[in-house]
């Protein structure tokens, strides 16, 4: 019999019998962290850019902020790692929470739909700004 | 099919609140709120990317007492969220396990999201003037 090493955490006998993930459930977890631990230093510059930019009731202050390429390049790579992470996290709220087959996926394909979408739409926002400014 | 005379576990709310208890549900908790978080942040760049003439009011708006409480609740939970999660990496690369440390790194997480949600408002007062 195969011995248990590190990565594959099921015991023999939880092999034999096919339990455990059936495919996604540690790429899921892996992705969970990725994401988590690339937004530490990305939150970081975030929360100071807001609370020093983002703020501003001119909103002149805030389109020259995005004509930085830094700048830019930063928040886009916080946008996906963020909405990948929030896909993921709610996800698992509502397989925990929702019970009802129908209410169950059609919240799972909205969850899709509204992460992918967020994050399409925050991206082109960014590029706009930052290529023409408010023109 | 259900075995009526079965034991049951205890309802959750038999159990006296733990710093642990409060600060797992408390994580997903915050989660969920920023999740509704990102919706602001797709309107704030649709307004400021796309419907500049529109970012007055937008500002007033996140300006006015409910927009500053649900920025406030907004900034909690991020930090809540994020020294939490720090101590969640922690614990995943087998680190902290042990009761008077997971009961210390929780407490911590509170201080620390205090510290720094209050922190993060005065530097925003700071530079819009108001102080």
């Amino acid at each position: 019999m195969k011995k248990t090493t590190g990565s594959d955490f099921r015991s023999p006998l939880g092999r034999a019998r096919g339990l455990g993930s059936a495919k996604y459930g540690v790429s899921h977890w892996w992705f969970q962290r990725l994401t988590a631990v690339a937004m530490i230093p990305l939150f970081i510059w975030f929360i100071a850019s807001v609370i020093t930019v983002m703020i501003s009731p001119d909103i002149n202050i805030i389109v020259s902020w995005f004509s930085s390429p830094v700048n830019s390049l930063l928040i886009v790579l916080l946008f996906c790692a963020m909405f990948f992470h929030a896909k993921l996290g709610l996800q698992v709220v509502i397989e925990d929470y929702v019970k009802a087959p129908c209410c169950k996926y059609t919240l799972l394909l909205g969850n899709i739909f509204f992460c992918v979408g967020g994050v399409v739409i925050c991206i082109m926002a960014v590029l706009k700004l930052h290529l023409f400014g408010v023109n | 099919m259900s075995n009526v005379t079965r034991p049951l576990s205890p309802h959750l709310s038999i159990y006296r609140p733990q710093i642990t208890s409060v600060i797992s549900i408390l994580h997903r908790i915050t989660g969920v709120v920023l999740y509704a978080g990102l919706g602001l942040i797709i309107v704030f760049l649709v307004v400021v990317g796309y419907f500049p003439d529109n970012y007055g009011l937008l500002h007033k708006c996140l300006a006015s007492g409910i927009g500053r409480l649900a920025l406030f609740g907004w900034t909690f939970s991020l930090y809540l969220h994020f020294f939490n999660g720090i101590r969640h990496l922690f614990w995943d690369i087998g680190k902290g396990f042990d009761i008077p440390t997971v009961n210390k790194s929780g407490w911590a997480v509170i201080f620390c999201t205090l510290v720094a949600t209050i922190f993060s408002w005065v530097i925003a007062y700071h530079n819009t003037g108001a102080f």
